[in-house]
């Protein structure tokens, strides 16, 4: 393996470094404890405007002991209801919703461990040219203490499961037993729809981790 | 270069792998399966956009965003750079977010007990856009080195952690800005994880004298480069034609 040559005067990307323990400060500063902005970034993105079914998706994040990682930091991109992503490259012919930008943060919680997303569920987005529509999915990337560059992943919805099996991207993973790892069951609890998404970072159960 | 081009592929060989004893933490935190490699789709050349309506007017200038009974103690530092991408053209508004310890080397975060003091004037966070040619800048002060349990005697050296966003998801890219001339650096485990060193010195920012405020405060210069995106030609799959 060779870098790209420079003489082909293609800038190098700049390399990636852990966002350590207190990534929290700059990113989640009230979980840090302490308040600075005044608009923070949240894990809860779905609005009183938005349109949609109102889920959550909650989980925690284990490491090659099993033990869940408590300073994680989780970031979510997905589109609207219908199917489209709040940006200029999408242009399918569906609705777009303003008032939803589709951007989640949070952080696994230091007691429990576990990360919560209060969001809506998205729609089908078209798949590359030629390619089958995807299945509903919520694309992951994950950041900690530990982790040298950040972790893409999707997650899948386990009600979803004639769309889950003619999806183009869990179809090229090779063992049918891993794609199982992308796809979160859904449960109800006091009224709310759950999807619990357990992220395995290493071991028998190892989440799949994308190169995007 | 249309907005919906997919991004080069990433070169991993200037990134650290994700596996690296050297940095201890990464040992139960590292997958052993390899990365499944995935075309770009919709999914991964879109990403979140953000407006000046997302800051407050002090999101930039660490010495005062958080300074409640005077300024913040330690040696006023701007730092300024571009944010390019790799066919060298500028990433215009896009969201760069910046954390530090202060002067002494101690995060104001609610797990660190580090001996040195909390500054009660400094948070140690900040956030900006890029501006049309890419460019961003932000005051600070400059962060001291800190002890970290790793080796029984490991330092980091004087570093700002930066959040990058880009154009698209599979831009997205957290990392450190080293100071010139820090000795710590080669001493550093966490630098020590980027196998190639040339890729390692793109993270050390230069002193610009320039760009400083004489009589005020020093400067230095950082610039960030994100993925490249493809030309289209004739065969762009995700424009068709």
């Amino acid at each position: 393996m060779k870098a790209i040559p420079f003489s082909l005067s293609y800038l190098p990307e700049t390399p990636s470094q852990t966002a350590g323990p207190y990534v929290h400060i700059g990113l989640i500063p009230k979980q840090a404890g302490f308040e600075i902005f005044e608009n923070n970034f949240s894990g809860n993105i779905a609005g009183p405007g938005v349109v949609g079914e109102r889920i959550t998706i909650e989980g925690r994040i284990f490491d090659g002991t099993g033990h869940s990682a408590k300073d994680v930091l989780v970031e979510t991109w997905q589109a609207n209801a219908a199917g489209r992503y709040n940006h200029a490259a999408d242009s399918q012919d569906k609705e777009l919703d303003k008032g939803f930008r589709g951007w989640a943060r949070t952080g696994t919680d230091f007691a429990t461990g576990v990360y919560t997303i209060r969001t809506i569920k998205p729609g089908c987005v078209a798949g590359r040219k030629g390619r089958k529509t995807m299945a509903p999915h919520v694309n992951f990337w994950l950041a900690s203490r530990g982790i040298n560059i950040g972790l893409a992943t999707r997650m899948y919805f386990g009600d979803e499961e004639t769309a889950n099996l003619d999806d183009p991207v869990l179809n090229i993973i090779e063992q049918p037993g891993r794609r199982e790892t992308l796809v979160a069951p859904r449960s109800e609890r006091d009224g709310t729809v759950i999807y619990t998404f357990d992220i395995y970072l290493q071991g028998d159960r190892e989440t799949v981790f994308f190169d995007v | 270069m249309t907005p919906e081009a997919e991004f080069h592929q990433r070169d991993r060989d200037l990134h650290p792998p994700a596996y690296t004893p050297v940095y201890k933490t990464s040992v139960l935190r590292s997958p052993r399966v390899p990365l499944w490699s995935l075309q770009n789709s919709l999914s991964e050349v879109t990403g979140p956009t953000f407006t000046p309506d997302d800051l407050g007017p002090l999101d930039n200038d660490l010495i005062r965003n958080y300074a409640k009974s005077g300024e913040p103690i330690g040696e006023q530092t701007i730092v300024h750079g571009y944010v390019l991408d790799g066919n060298g053209r500028p990433v215009v508004n896009t969201l760069v977010e910046v954390w530090q310890a202060n002067a002494g080397g101690r995060y104001r975060h609610r797990n660190d007990t580090y001996i040195a003091p909390i500054d009660p004037n400094f948070g140690g966070c900040g956030r900006m856009l890029t501006d049309e040619s890419g460019h961003y800048f932000f005051r600070t002060i400059k962060p001291g080195a800190y002890p970290f349990r790793n080796r029984v005697n490991s330092w980091r050296p004087a570093h700002i952690h930066y959040s990058v966003f880009g154009t698209g998801f599979a831009q997205r890219l957290i990392t450190q800005m080293y100071f010139e001339g820090d000795p710590l650096i080669p001493h550093d485990s966490i630098i020590a994880t980027i196998p190639d060193k040339s890729a390692a010195e793109r993270l050390i920012a230069l002193l610009d004298l320039n760009a400083s405020r004489p009589l005020e405060c020093l400067a230095y210069r950082f610039d960030i480069v994100l993925r490249g995106r493809r030309q289209t030609f004739f065969e762009n799959k995700l424009q068709g034609s």
